[in-house]
């Protein structure tokens, strides 16, 4: 879906229903991306102090959630692995997460994801966006809703980065019917931003000239002929240099080395440290990738060495997120997209498994040091606290102060920001 | 205690103690089964015994004269390795809660002897040395481990490698321990005094996927031939994708004077397949248990071709092998559940 704005003019991507939760009864403020009206200056001032953040760890390919956040040891579907105390008397986690166990205190757990997919693809698709996914309309992943609805609107760094295990980069596709600048900025294997470095073949004088004659281009034909897509065009080229102006807040050496080594000398402990980065810098939300966790051979090894980078990268993070005062205004999500079956498979393997599985949450508005919902003795279905894909969107949403009972305005259109058939967690929001 | 009749033939196992080699013949003479997937077995040294790890955390002991079944439990974990005294009355466990357990072998109701918390993590591996004085013990600390047999003390420690350590073999001349790891790394140890002597490198049995961004594969099995003349390791190759069980079978075969490779035993089309374990018989025939999406295999190998000269195939995969004392009768491991002892040897 194209981003035609409803008045034709690059003002309004506005929201016909109140579309902030806390903060918006309120007021929004003028440096609220995209919301510039229903301006309250001193919600606004403050808000931008304490202004929201999202970070996601995606475990690609479904986290097995009997060797992570719900072990059943001792049951016919427990597996090898045993369970450990945490922080919190009375939770217990998987072992192959010693480190993760001390930071319980700041986490919730919520093990009672029912999701009923059970395709790769369609699930990871519920889970990021909050919807089932159909033929007949593409939505918006929650990085491209929070870049919009949290980013400073005049932020020169992007708000929706996306850092990802293996090389490459570029933009991704996954704002739907939000403007491109809400896409994913790709951070192939956590390197800067591609094309970001002027060549060395282009002088800086000429490089200055060259972008100076490229506004003026554009603002002449702008006056007759602006759409979204000419301001998506202009925006990137603008974003673009504001990006290579700062690059340095992509380059993850300039943290001290002792961090380095406290994260893990893994690709995964890198991306912990350079997602910490990113945030503390001002990036609205960042998604972390794990791969892979598809172990429908020989899961307990692959479990094993995966959740041990996982364990020391993760922990780490979360510790220092809390040290550094930010935890009040960063949401922390650890997702897959779905469980992995109790059953063990003769090849010692897990096979994907949606109808009782957990998910993660620490930060804003979620309680600390809980654990929500249950599952049954082996793990098979969920008999407490049952949420899915809807729920959870919702309550990330509202846990970092959207009302994510609001609607976009998009061509004329009110598109609801979360599915308006379900809604929030209560539990899991203080 | 339970058993089951219906598959034992304990007439047709005495005759074998009297049978001939011939692999060309095998057959199956027993099944015995338990109430959950059965993950290692081992015969003890004087024959009477099958012991097998089985998924609910016990060790499963049947009596090949009658196929009696007694559980022997406490571990907390799997356990993956068995091993036991050389004169087969002392059983030992390996949990993956990293304990070690003594139990007496034939007791009616075996208790504990002793219990050691051995590793930091699973142990995978045992070994007895030749004089029956040591264990060797491995896993996942990247540490090898002597114990005394008889008392069970700590003979002697040390860090051996930087992955996980997934099979360990004394040699039959009790001079040099051999561990493996999972990308592919075989050491040879000095028994006495820790030391590394060489090193062999076994990385065809290791990949790394990267867009899976998984290392798999390892070092499952080491076996030295009866002469001495050759080391072997197996596991497994071609794996495009790890995750998905998409591999086959790979045994490889140095010189063990000159550290010559000199085989890559193969067994095409065994999708799936990983060798758990592999032992030398008595003609030097290099017998390997593989598991596989269409079935479960014995191999054979002769050290003058890669390629299997036979194989044995069972209903269901194998998860682990044993060779009884007798030379002939083989126990396998398998996820229904059973126990399956073969015969190699030509129906009676």
């Amino acid at each position: 879906m194209r981003p035609f704005y409803a008045c034709g003019t690059a003002e309004h991507t506005l929201a016909r229903r109140q579309f902030l939760g806390s903060m918006a009864a309120a007021g929004l403020g003028t440096m609220i991306g995209g919301l510039k009206t229903f301006a309250n200056p001193a919600a606004a001032q403050e808000m931008a102090r304490q202004q929201k953040r999202i970070v996601v760890f995606n475990m690609h390919g479904g986290l097995s959630q009997l060797e992570s956040w719900d072990p059943k040891p001792g049951t016919a579907t427990g597996g090898p692995c045993r369970s450990i105390p945490t922080s919190v008397p009375g939770i217990h986690i998987s072992e192959l997460l010693p480190k993760v166990a001390q930071q319980m205190h700041h986490l919730t757990l919520v093990r009672g994801v029912n999701t009923a997919e059970d395709d790769h693809g369609k699930g990871a698709y519920m889970m990021l966006t909050g919807r089932r996914q159909t033929p007949a309309a593409d939505y918006p992943r929650i990085g491209a809703v929070a870049a919009k609805a949290l980013a400073p609107a005049d932020d020169a760094l992007p708000g929706h980065i996306s850092i990802t295990p293996g090389g490459g980069g570029g933009s991704g596709n996954d704002s739907a019917y939000l403007e491109p600048k809400y896409a994913s900025v790709m951070l192939g294997n956590g390197n800067p931003p591609m094309h970001t470095v002027r060549p060395e073949s282009v002088a800086e004088p000429a490089d200055a000239a060259r972008n100076e004659f490229r506004r003026r281009v554009n603002e002449r034909f702008l006056t007759r002929r602006r759409t979204a897509m000419t301001d998506a065009y202009a925006s990137s080229y603008e974003q673009a240099l504001q990006l290579m102006e700062r690059r340095e807040v992509f380059d993850v050496t300039k943290e001290p080395a002792k961090d380095v080594e406290r994260y893990g000398k893994y690709d995964f402990g890198r991306h912990c440290l350079l997602a910490r980065r990113l945030l503390e810098k001002g990036v609205t939300f960042v998604q972390v990738s794990h791969s892979n966790y598809d172990t429908h051979n020989e899961n307990f090894d692959f479990h094993l060495e995966q959740l041990a980078e996982f364990d020391l990268g993760f922990s780490n993070f979360v510790a220092d997120i809390a040290d550094r005062g930010m935890l009040d205004s960063t949401l922390i999500v650890v997702l897959s997209e779905f469980g992995r079956t109790p059953n063990i498979n003769l090849y010692y393997g897990r096979d994907h498994w949606s109808k009782a599985w957990s998910v993660v949450m620490a930060g804003c508005r979620t309680p600390r040091g809980f654990a929500f919902g249950a599952t049954n003795a082996d793990g098979t279905e969920v008999v407490d606290g049952q949420v899915d894909h809807g729920n959870l969107f919702h309550t990330y949403l509202e846990s970092v102060g959207v009302d994510s009972t609001g609607s976009f305005s998009i061509d004329g259109r009110d598109l609801p920001i979360a599915d308006p058939a379900v809604g929030a967690v209560k539990q899991l929001l203080v | 205690m339970s058993y089951d009749r219906s598959t034992q033939n304990t007439n047709l196992a005495k005759e074998l103690m009297t049978a001939a080699l011939d692999i060309k013949q095998a057959h199956i003479l027993s099944e015995w089964v338990h109430d959950r997937p059965l993950i290692s077995c081992r015969f003890e040294p004087q024959g009477r015994y099958v012991f097998a790890g089985a998924e609910d955390n016990t060790v499963q002991r049947w009596a090949l004269a009658d196929g009696v079944k007694t559980s022997l439990v406490g571990h907390d974990s799997w356990v993956k390795a068995i091993a036991f005294s050389k004169d087969g009355e002392t059983t030992i466990t390996g949990g993956s809660e990293g304990r070690l357990v003594w139990w007496p072998t034939a007791a009616e109701k075996p208790a504990e002897i002793r219990r050691i918390d051995a590793h930091q993590g699973w142990i995978r591996s045992l070994s007895v040395s030749p004089d029956g004085a040591l264990l060797a013990s491995v896993g996942n600390d990247l540490s090898v481990r002597l114990w005394n047999v008889a008392d069970g003390s700590l003979a002697r420690e040390w860090p051996a490698h930087d992955r996980y350590i997934y099979c360990v073999q004394f040699h039959p001349s009790g001079e040099f321990l051999i561990t493996g790891d999972l990308v592919g790394v075989v050491k040879q140890w000095n028994v006495a005094t820790g030391e590394l002597v060489r090193t062999f490198d076994a990385k065809p049995l290791h990949t790394y996927e990267g867009g899976q961004q998984v290392d798999f594969g390892g070092v499952r099995t080491i076996a030295i031939s009866p002469d001495g003349k050759y080391l072997t390791a197996g596991g497994l190759h071609k794996a495009t994708n790890p995750l998905g069980a998409v591999h086959e079978p790979l045994q490889l075969l140095w010189e063990w004077d000159n550290q010559t490779l000199v085989r890559s035993h193969i067994a095409e089309g065994i999708t799936g397949g990983v060798l758990w374990r592999s032992l030398y018989l008595s003609d030097q025939t290099l017998m390997g248990a593989c598991g596989g999406s269409t079935g479960g295999f014995l191999l054979f190998w002769k050290p003058d071709d890669d390629k299997a000269f036979h194989r044995f195939a069972y209903p269901v995969l194998v998860r682990d092998m044993d060779l009884h004392p007798d030379g002939i009768r083989v126990a396998t491991a398998h996820y229904d559940r059973n126990v399956r002892i073969v015969s190699l040897s030509a129906k009676a």
